[in-house]
């Protein structure tokens, strides 16, 4: 898979503080990039630079197998997390501007505005100004301005900010359907559960380095421990707990069930899984099979806690 | 359309559509007609007519302020020399006189000099009080010339009166006061630009807070370098400014025009002005030739200069406002960095109204018509005076230059500034941004 956005060893630094030291990312083509990290670890230094905000102080971004340069402002959206527009602006006026901008002409920047209000459902708006409408309203007039010129990469800081569950429904649907049609999508948020829902590549920066990058399966898979979560209703819990115990660590575990039974999390070391099943058939009925994979959250506070 | 060109049509645009600039443009200058024709009126009032009593026991005076006493005085004197002075000085109020004029009995009228007093319950005017002095002190020369026996007639026709006209080594003649139409037009420029700068510089200076606060300007400057976003913004503010500048120049020929034509001048250079005022003896009135001599000033000259100068004026303190702008996140923490822009403004217009005028062509007022920060003003209020070419050359050329090099470090401190949000940073902060 080719790849949209190339970062090679990027330096930034403000002062005495290196926001980012040596970051090196691969962004691949129209894929949903989820870029994780805890506050202050320099994901906005590093957006800033894609964007060209900001200059890297060494370190080379290649976009689409050039060298980035002004002219690729084009071909970028951005929906930073601290939203906003002109207050006293007339959104239509506002939305324009914006579009021309970014080298839309002024016919083609109001057709695709037309397209994208219907799609939206907020034709009524054009003559309203900002501050006449809720934060919400202001989100999804911010959002169109983002993909108006249909960018090839788009950037999303925490675009889920400020939506009613429905709305941000709608944003995300419109966020998929804008990478099926071809455009790469960096998506910073802190919430986890949207980029286990969306993300099919993560990276995580902490401290300024990046820790952690590639396909969310792979990185799964690196970080599963090979454990079970078991249920078993058994009558001889002891005997049970003897047998386990000579070839697998065991822990208590919790997850929801209707029956009462025995809940157990265990650690496969070097067994396959029909082996541990062949040492649990013996005593009871097994209700609950599953091998636990890591989830996003547990990935991101293992590693940011255990770093 | 380049980006550039975008951004100063949008500033352009939102300053102008905007109701303060609107209301400020039209009706400003009514306004100002309005409260000249008010302070007009106003002293034009006559004040209400104040009783003084005169209680006057020598009896050589008394006349002498009767006499004063017409319709039109502001003092109605009244002799009131036979009724006691205690007994005048107890109903002071509740006769409702201003005060009371005591003359006293001497023998030798030079003992009066410093004998007469003026006894009231309210602070009496300089000029009332120097008018009394006046008329006692005619009236004493007077009797102390005809002591002396020499002839006052005489003396009278001996005093010369001496009025010096001013006359131009071109041999045209001029009117004397021509110098105080200077000074106003001169005056009025200077101050004019100094509030054009200082507004058009604020106007910059919320529009750079507005987008910084409303974070618009990430979205923006991921489309466009800080730099042009800041030109593009002192650019097309300045737009508006002399826009309004146009339309009240076009206001102030149109009132001009109609006023010349109100008083019978002809519009044109020097032309039979003679003629004119020769033709219409009843018009030659005085409001007439100093009409005639406004049209006679370098008006174009002025104009040309008002522009200049403004433009080059406005661009460089626009830089500053746009630089303190981009740094503060509120319009109230501006005002520790707004005071050291502030404060050559002011310096040059008291430089202006105290030197310029005095000495336009010495050495403080050529000084500081030539350093930057205070040339707008000052060379504004010495070109009615007639301003080598050279001088305004180099005056303008420095201006320019300097606004170059002003703009290079205000576009770095805009840079960094915009995207620093919280905290309102230091002296040292911002000298730190400029490297």
């Amino acid at each position: 898979m080719s790849t949209i956005l190339e970062i090679n060893q990027v330096v930034k630094q403000y002062g005495d503080y290196k926001a980012l030291n040596a970051v090196s990312l691969n962004i691949p083509k129209g894929s949903i990039y989820g870029l994780l990290g805890p506050n202050g670890a320099g994901k906005t230094s590093l957006i800033r630079i894609i964007n060209q905000i900001t200059m890297p102080d060494s370190g080379t971004v290649i976009f689409d197998g050039e060298k980035l340069q002004p002219k690729h402002v084009q071909h970028i959206g951005y929906l930073p997390e601290e939203r906003g527009l002109y207050n006293t602006m007339k959104v239509g006026e506002q939305c324009l501007y914006l579009a021309q901008m970014k080298g839309l002409s002024k016919a083609e920047a109001k057709k695709q505005l037309e397209y994208w209000f219907d799609r939206l459902g907020i034709q009524g708006w054009w003559n309203k100004k900002i501050q006449e409408l809720s934060k919400g309203m202001a989100q999804k007039i911010q959002f169109v301005v983002c993909v108006l010129h249909k960018p090839k990469l788009l950037i999303f800081d925490e675009p889920f900010s400020g939506f009613d569950p429905v709305n941000a429904i709608i944003i995300k649907d419109e966020i998929l359907a804008l990478r099926d049609q071809g455009a790469t999508i960096i998506f910073s948020t802190h919430r986890m559960e949207s980029v286990e829902e969306m993300c099919d590549h993560i990276a995580l920066i902490h401290k300024s380095n990046k820790l952690i990058e590639g396909k969310l399966n792979d990185v799964k898979r690196q970080f599963k421990t090979n454990t079970f979560e078991v249920g078993i209703l058994s009558d001889k819990p002891e005997a049970l707990m003897q047998a386990l115990s000579q070839n697998f660590s065991t822990n208590p575990a919790q997850f929801k069930s209707l029956n009462n039974e025995f809940k157990l999390n265990i650690q496969l070391g070097n067994a396959s899984p029909n082996e541990l099943l062949n040492s649990l058939t013996p005593f009871g009925q097994i209700t609950h099979f599953v091998e636990k994979i890591p989830s996003v959250n547990d990935i991101f506070i293992q590693t940011v806690s255990g770093s | 359309m380049s980006i550039i060109t975008l951004i100063i049509k949008r500033e352009f645009i939102t300053k102008v559509r905007n109701k303060s600039f609107i209301v400020m443009t039209f009706l400003s200058p009514l306004l100002f007609v309005a409260i000249a024709v008010f302070v007009a009126y106003l002293s034009s009032m006559k004040p209400d007519t104040k009783r003084i009593a005169i209680h006057d026991k020598s009896g050589l005076f008394v006349q002498e302020f009767l006499k004063k006493n017409s319709k039109k005085a502001t003092y109605d004197y009244q002799d009131l020399t036979a009724l006691d002075l205690n007994f005048l000085k107890d109903s002071i109020s509740a006769e409702a006189y201003e005060g009371i004029i005591y003359i006293p009995k001497v023998q030798d009228t030079k003992l009066l000099e410093n004998k007469i007093q003026y006894i009231s319950n309210d602070s009496p005017g300089i000029a009332f009080i120097e008018n009394m002095q006046d008329i006692v002190a005619n009236k004493l020369t007077k009797a102390n010339l005809e002591k002396a026996k020499l002839d006052t007639l005489a003396i009278k026709k001996a005093q010369a009166k001496v009025v010096i006209n001013i006359t131009k080594a071109s041999g045209e003649e001029s009117l004397k006061g021509l110098n105080e139409i200077k000074i106003g037009i001169g005056g009025a420029f200077g101050y004019l630009i100094m509030m054009f700068i200082i507004i058009y510089g604020n106007m910059v200076m919320r529009s750079v807070i507005e987008e910084k606060t409303s974070r618009i300007v990430e979205i923006i400057i991921s489309s466009v370098k800080p730099f042009q976003l800041m030109m593009g913004k002192i650019i097309g503010t300045a737009l508006a400014g002399l826009l309004q500048f146009f339309i009240w120049a076009c206001l102030g020929f149109i009132l001009l025009f109609s006023v010349s034509l109100f008083f019978g001048v002809n519009i044109g250079p020097v032309s039979g002005a003679q003629d004119v005022l020769s033709a219409q003896p009843e018009m030659s009135s005085s409001a007439a030739l100093y009409i005639k001599e406004l049209w006679n000033l370098p008006i174009a000259g002025i104009l040309a200069g008002f522009v200049v100068y403004f433009i080059g004026g406005y661009l460089l303190y626009s830089s500053f406002y746009a630089a303190i702008g981009a740094a503060v996140d509120n319009q109230t923490d501006s005002q520790q960095f707004l005071m050291p822009i502030i404060m050559p403004l002011i310096l040059s217009v008291y430089v202006g109204f105290f030197t310029v005028i005095n000495d336009p062509h010495g050495t403080v007022a050529i000084v500081f018509s030539m350093i930057p920060l205070t040339s707008p003003i000052v060379m504004l209020m010495r070109i009615p005076f007639g301003v080598p070419l050279w001088q305004i050359a180099i005056s303008v050329t420095l201006l320019f230059a300097s606004f170059l090099s002003v703009v290079w470090f205000a576009g770095k401190i805009y840079r960094i500034g915009i995207l620093m949000y919280g905290k309102k940073p230091t002296w040292k902060e911002l000298y730190r941004w400029m490297k």
